[in-house]
């Protein structure tokens, strides 16, 4: 256990200097960039993927993977404006049935993992397809607007001048490192990953672990599409799409294993950071958008390919 | 409820054609459900049968079964692909291009291959030697691959095409070429998995790589192999899918990757590697591209076809996993 403790700090403690590196280098390149408001800015943009992030470190933790999570927000997304302007239901509560919506996405996830088993990869692209697909066959390509001013405090407003869903992502940052942390389910999210059958048999309910996982990362999925929905003014059913790349990334970048058993949300946070960071920093130096995405691929394979090559020396 | 229809059905069916359902029952629901497909859609819409019709569905989706051709092999031997989508349009841009700039044709249908092998056996060398997951891999490979493609080309599309590098467009026998390359490749590949020693291995790594080691088989170089495999027919579709316009345009359909995958699993290739056969992969392709057509021929807005895409992905899981809990 301790040797494991250390090999989280070595990580993060890598991590955290590659990421005072580059952010002292993208500082060089860009006046622009450590000023309070783009900080505060970048906070606001990377809500979405950060949230997704907490419970996808979970879901990687337990050996599993959700790639479905980008089509979840888009599904819960377009619920949102059909639930309010569609069938005319008050804004709150279409809010909250756009968020049960993506719970119970992830519920399904869940039940097609548990029950079928049927490896996470596999699943998830099969519903990544299915949500996309009733989110575009539900949507039939319109979007919806005009949402009232008071919805918009969500994604473009502020409280005490710090963007209010950056308070939300903090206040869930915290949760999930409690829970990750501190309790035993935390505990048996890293009994599961590290080896199932042995977490069997010690008593965990393997199966109701994961079923709440998933579901927690649905649920956060519908919560970030509602918050994505306030933050750019509208609804359209390609929201989200390639997400789980990005999310995916911040979670393994943060040092959690892709093969389970090992990872901290203090870790996805700092990938989270790096990867925002990375992208504004290279926006901010004249590289286009699609740019930016090839950086992110390249950085989520050789983080894997360091990882990989750290943990093989610690096994010799 | 399955339980009972396994039961049943194994009553009805004399031994011999129980065993070639055994053996072929995914291929062959394939092609009860494509011919079911065409008599019902036929009746009420029979233009859907009009030979206009069939050969864009055959034509404008050959290249999906080409390609499902090597990711069934990918997925036979446990890994998986999700960059192919990307792959074949950086490879059809290349082979765009190289037409355009007064190369000879057959230099601008060469090139994309090994360029296409070349990529895939990097994937390929760092799933196997360096072990990361493949679906890691390639989901960077993915946004590096999607990304290159937009910044290059700016999503500029390739015109002024030569007539003579067309290729998807010859006929041979009143056939369009893309038919006979696909049926070609699917038959020359089923036979070649089925019957060849390394054929066999792909069966063999999938099925359980250890026992495959033991039994002599170089895991990890032949991993490098079957993904530059995958590479050479990402190649071949790549110029297939380059040369069925006049135009090249710098993005390949959404999800195209997935739409490869779901001809893969839904053609029998087990999710969990070790069985299915490409005949099954090609099966699906066609089965999958005819419904994408019969969904406008039924009125059906095309925005349901991912839907129904994911659908038909997931009933095939499941069908695959209670078969091998009856199994058990």
């Amino acid at each position: 256990m301790t040797l494991t403790l250390r090999s989280f700090l070595r990580h993060e403690a890598i991590l955290g200097v590659l990421l005072v590196i580059v952010l002292i280098i993208l500082a060089q390149q860009s006046d622009k960039f450590f000023t309070t408001a783009n900080i505060l800015n970048q906070g606001r943009l990377m809500t979405e993927v950060g949230l997704i992030a907490l419970p996808m470190t979970f879901v990687i933790i337990t050996g599993g993977i959700d790639l479905s999570v980008g089509s979840i927000l888009g599904l819960s997304a377009i619920l949102l404006g059909v639930f309010w302007h569609n069938l005319g239901l008050p804004l709150p509560v279409a809010m909250v049935l756009a968020i049960v919506v993506g719970g119970i996405a992830g519920l399904v996830n869940g039940l097609i993992i548990t029950r079928f088993k049927v490896p996470p990869l596999i699943a998830t692209l099969a519903t990544l397809a299915l949500y996309r697909g009733l989110a575009e066959g539900i949507s039939q390509a319109r979007s919806v607007r005009g949402y009232p001013d008071w919805f918009y405090v969500l994604g473009q407003g502020d409280m005490l001048g710090v963007p209010t869903q950056l308070w939300i992502l903090i206040a869930l940052t915290i949760l999930a490192a409690l829970v990750l942390g501190l309790t035993t389910f935390g505990r048996a999210t890293y009994a599961v990953g590290a080896n199932e059958t042995a977490a069997r048999f010690s008593g965990i309910n393997v199966d109701r672990t994961k079923l709440l996982i998933y579901t927690g990362a649905g649920l956060i999925s519908g919560l970030a599409a509602v918050i994505f929905v306030s933050r750019v003014s509208t609804t359209r059913s390609d929201m989200g799409t390639g997400v789980e790349l990005d999310v995916i990334t911040a979670v393994v970048l943060g040092g959690t294993s892709i093969f389970g058993g090992r990872g901290t949300i203090i870790g996805t946070v700092v990938g989270l950071v790096l990867v925002q960071a990375l992208k504004n920093g290279l926006a901010l130096s004249g590289v286009k958008g699609d740019g930016t995405i090839v950086v992110i691929g390249l950085v989520l394979i050789l983080a894997i390919l360091a990882s990989n090559l750290f943990s093989r020396d610690g096994d010799g | 409820m399955s339980m009972e229809t396994a039961t049943a059905r194994r009553v009805i069916f004399p031994s011999t054609l129980a065993r070639t359902i055994a053996a072929y029952g995914q291929e062959l629901i394939i092609l009860f459900a494509i011919i079911a497909l065409f008599v019902v859609v036929g009746t009420v819409a029979p233009r859907f049968i009009s030979q206009t019709n069939l050969t864009s569905i055959f034509v404008g989706n050959a290249y999906i079964a080409v390609a499902a051709i090597g990711m069934s092999m990918i997925i036979i031997s446990g890994h998986i692909d999700v960059s192919v989508g990307s792959l074949i349009g950086v490879l059809a841009t290349i082979s765009g291009t190289l037409a355009v700039a007064g190369y000879p044709v057959w230099v601008a249908w060469t090139v994309p291959i090994l360029v296409g092998m070349l990529a895939t056996s990097f994937i390929g060398a760092l799933v196997a030697y360096v072990r990361i997951p493949s679906i890691v891999v390639t989901l960077g490979m993915l946004s590096i691959l999607k990304g290159g493609l937009i910044s290059v080309t700016s999503g500029a599309w390739i015109t002024n095409l030569p007539t003579n590098y067309l290729i998807a467009q010859f006929r041979l026998f009143g056939v369009p070429s893309p038919v006979w390359f696909m049926v070609i490749l699917t038959v020359l590949a089923g036979i070649w998995m089925r019957n060849s020693a390394f054929g066999r291995s792909i069966y063999a790594i999938g099925g359980n790589p250890e026992a495959a080691r033991v039994a002599g088989i170089r895991v990890e170089r032949s991993t490098v192999v079957i993904f530059a495999i995958h590479g050479f027919f990402a190649g071949i579709a790549a110029i297939l899918f380059a040369t069925q316009l006049q135009v090249i345009q710098s993005t390949v359909p959404a999800n195209l990757e997935l739409t490869v995958i779901t001809a893969s699993v839904v053609g029998g290739v087990s999710i969990l590697g070790g069985t299915g056969t490409v005949i099954g992969s090609t099966l699906a392709a066609i089965l999958f591209a005819a419904i994408g057509s019969s969904l406008i021929f039924l009125n059906v807005s095309a925005y349901w076809l991912r839907a129904v895409q994911g659908l038909l992905i997931l009933a095939t899981v499941l069908a695959d996993m209670a078969r091998r809990h009856r199994i058990k």
